[in-house]
C-alpha cells in the first residue's frame, strides 16, 4: 500500500519545496515582506484619518489596534498566492510526470507545496505580528485566546493554501497562476479588516456583511481584544472548513484528472 | 499490448495496437511527429488509462493495477523531468528518497550514477546551468536510481547533439545487457536500426509494420545506385545505356536498382566510360528503415544528419 509511505514521501516533497522557497528567494521574501509594506502604508499614511473615523475616534493608535487582526488575514492570503505559482510550476514542467509514474503516495506532491506554504505562512504572520507590536499594537488577550487566535489562522492558511494549489492545478501557465488567487488578495479589503462595513453603501455593505473573511476577522479581532466571541466564531470556523473540504476535493480532481503534459 | 485504443474528445489517436515485448531486448516503436508515439508510452507508464483493450507490463494490467506497474518501471519522458533549482545530487537524492532506500544505499547509488553519467564535476551546481546532454543524463540517471527493470524511453535523443546521441545509445546499450528491458520511440530510423531487437512502425494510431531491422528491410527493395549528370544530352544517352527510366530528367538524376554488389557498380560504370558517358557524381543507396517507412506509409522519414550515405564524386 502506498499510503504506508504518506508521512515519508509527504516529508520529502515538503523537504524539495523549503529548498525551492531558499533557492528562489523572490518567492519566499514576497509573502514577508507585502504585509508588512502593507501594514506600515496604512497605519502612517492612512491611520491617522481613518483612526479618527473609527467609533469613538482614537486617531492613529485606535487604527492599529483595529487593523491589525485584518492585517494578519492579508497575510495569509498573500503566502496562499505562492502557493498557486509553485504548483502551477511544477505542473508545467515534465518532473511531475516521473512523480506519477512512481510507487509513492500520489497526494504527497500536493501535500508537500501545502506544508511548505504553511510554514511560510507561520514565519511571515510572526514577521507582521512583531512589527505590529512594535508600532503601537497592543493586544489584551488571554494567552487562551491567543491560542485560539493562532488556531483560527491555521484554519484560515490551510483553505486558502488548499484553494491555491487548486488554481495553481487549473493554470495553463504560472503567469495564470500568479493572477487568479489576486482575488483572495483583495477579498480582505472587501470585508471588516481595514474599515467598519457600516462605513460602506449598500450593496458592497452587504457583501461586505456576508463574505468568509468578515466573521473571521471579527472572530479574531474579539479575540485579540480579549472580548466574547460568540456565534461569528462557529461561522468563521465553518467557513474555514467548508473552504478547505471544497478546495481538497476540488484539488485532488484536478491532480489525478490532468495528465502530465 | 492488445486491441489499444486511446481517443482524446472526437480524436482518435491509437486506433487498435497489438505488440509484445521480449524481456532484456530494446524495442523500438518508430513513427513521425503526431502518430501517437507518446500517447503509447503514457499509457504504458500509467500516465493515462487506455478506453479499449488489454495492456500489461511485467503482468500487471495498467488500469487495475498502476502501484505494481510503478514499482518495475522507469519513464525519461521526452520533456526534461529534473527539477531546476536542485543541484544534480540533490536531484539523486530525491529520487532515492521517493523510492524509499536506505540512506546509505542512497548515497551509493547516488555516487555511482554521477560518475557513471559523468556528471560528478557538476553534481553540486543547480540543475538549471546544465547543458542539454547534461541534463539528459541526469533524467537518464534519476530514472535509473530504482534500478527499473523495464525502461520507458520517449525520444531520447531528440534534439542532442550528435556525439551527445552517440554517449546515449552506449548508456541504452549498457542497460539491456545488464538485463533491463528497453521500450524506446524514435523518430529517428537510424536509432532503431542502431538499437532496437524489434521495431514496430506506427503511423496516424496505427501499427503499419512489425519485426526485427533486418526482416523490416527484406520487405523493400530498396537498394539502388543514383547518378547525377552534367548536361541533359549525357542524360539521356545513359537512360538508353543503362535502360533505366528518365523519371527526373530535371535534376539530371538516374536510379538503377542494384543489390549493392561491386561487380554490378563496376559493370554499370564500364558500360557508360565505353559510351563516353560522364558521369558527375555518383551515390549508392542500400535499403534502410528510410525506405521502409516510406514504402509502407508513402510519405518520407524525418530527416536524418547522418543517413548511411556513401558518395562519391568523379
Amino acid at each position: 500500500m502506498t499510503a504506508a509511505y504518506a508521512l515519508r514521501d509527504s516529508t520529502t516533497m515538503l523537504r524539495r519545496n523549503l529548498r525551492h522557497l531558499q533557492r528562489y528567494p523572490a518567492l519566499s521574501l514576497f509573502p514577508i515582506l507585502m504585509p508588512v509594506v502593507f501594514l506600515l502604508l496604512f497605519v502612517y499614511v492612512f491611520g491617522g484619518t481613518l483612526g479618527n473615523g473609527l467609533a469613538g475616534g482614537g486617531g492613529r493608535g485606535a487604527y492599529v489596534n483595529f487593523l491589525t487582526p485584518g492585517m494578519l488575514l492579508f497575510t495569509v492570503a498573500t503566502a496562499a498566492q505562492g502557493t498557486a505559482i509553485s504548483v502551477a510550476k511544477d505542473m508545467t514542467e515534465g518532473i511531475i510526470a516521473r512523480f506519477k509514474t512512481m510507487r509513492i503516495w500520489q497526494p504527497s506532491v500536493l501535500a508537500g507545496h501545502v506544508l511548505g506554504s504553511l510554514l511560510l505562512t507561520l514565519i511571515s504572520l510572526a514577521v507582521v505580528i512583531a512589527v505590529a507590536l512594535l508600532i503601537g499594537f497592543h493586544p489584551t488577550a488571554a494567552p487562551v485566546d491567543w491560542l485560539a487566535a493562532i488556531g483560527l489562522l491555521l484554519l484560515l492558511a490551510i483553505a486558502l493554501i488548499w484553494l491555491s494549489v487548486a488554481l495553481g492545478l487549473t493554470a495553463k501557465s504560472v503567469e495564470t497562476a500568479s493572477n487568479t488567487p489576486m482575488i483572495l488578495i483583495l477579498l480582505p479589503f472587501l470585508g471588516s479588516g481595514f474599515v467598519p462595513v457600516k462605513s460602506m453603501p449598500a450593496g458592497l455593505r452587504w457583501f461586505a456583511e456576508n463574505q468568509p473573511f468578515t466573521p473571521i476577522t471579527d472572530t479574531l479581532r474579539s479575540l485579540l481584544r480579549h472580548h466574547h466571541v460568540g456565534s461569528t466564531g462557529t461561522t468563521a470556523i465553518a467557513w474555514c472548513l467548508a473552504i478547505t473540504a471544497a478546495a481538497y476535493l476540488w484539488a485532488r480532481y484536478l491532480y489525478n484528472r490532468r495528465p502530465a503534459h | 499490448m492488445s486491441g489499444l485504443r486511446k481517443s482524446f474528445g472526437e480524436h482518435v489517436v491509437l486506433n487498435g495496437i497489438d505488440f509484445a515485448v521480449a524481456p532484456a531486448t530494446v524495442f523500438a516503436l518508430l513513427g513521425p511527429n503526431g502518430s501517437g508515439k507518446t500517447t503509447t508510452v503514457n499509457i504504458l507508464a500509467t500516465l493515462l488509462s487506455p478506453d479499449a483493450g488489454e495492456v500489461r507490463v511485467d503482468g500487471h494490467d495498467v488500469a487495475r493495477d498502476a502501484d505494481a506497474v510503478r514499482d518495475v518501471i522507469g519513464l525519461t519522458g521526452q520533456f526534461s523531468a529534473i527539477d531546476e533549482l536542485l543541484t544534480g545530487r540533490e536531484n539523486l537524492a530525491l529520487m532515492a528518497d521517493l523510492h524509499h532506500l536506505a540512506r546509505i544505499d542512497a548515497q551509493r547509488r547516488t555516487d555511482e550514477l554521477l560518475e557513471r553519467f559523468d556528471l560528478l564535476d557538476a553534481a553540486d551546481r543547480t540543475a538549471a546551468t546544465y547543458s542539454g546532454g547534461m541534463r539528459r543524463r541526469l533524467d537518464l540517471a534519476m530514472t535509473l536510481i530504482g534500478a527499473p527493470r523495464i525502461m520507458f524511453l520517449d525520444e531520447p535523443t531528440t534534439g542532442l547533439d550528435p556525439r551527445s546521441r552517440r554517449t546515449m545509445w552506449e548508456i541504452i546499450r549498457g542497460l539491456v545487457s545488464d538485463g533491463t528491458t528497453v521500450f524506446l520511440t524514435t523518430q529517428y530510423l537510424e536509432e532503431a536500426d542502431q538499437l532496437a531487437d524489434h521495431v514496430a512502425i506506427l503511423d496516424g494510431g496505427r501499427l503499419v509494420a512489425q519485426g526485427t531491422p533486418a526482416e523490416l528491410k527484406a520487405r523493400v527493395p530498396g537498394g539502388h545506385i543514383e547518378l547525377t549528370f552534367a548536361d541533359p544530352a549525357a542524360y539521356r544517352a545513359a537512360t538508353g545505356i543503362l535502360h533505366a527510366p528518365a523519371r527526373a530528367e530535371d535534376a539530371l538524376t538516374l536510379q538503377v536498382a542494384t543489390d549493392g554488389n561491386v561487380a554490378t557498380l563496376r559493370r554499370v560504370l564500364r558500360e557508360l566510360d565505353d559510351a563516353d558517358v560522364d558521369v558527375d557524381s555518383l551515390s549508392i543507396h542500400t535499403p534502410d528503415l528510410d525506405d521502409v517507412f516510406f514504402a509502407l506509409t508513402g510519405r518520407p522519414a524525418a530527416s536524418e544528419p547522418d543517413r548511411e550515405h556513401e558518395e562519391a564524386s568523379r
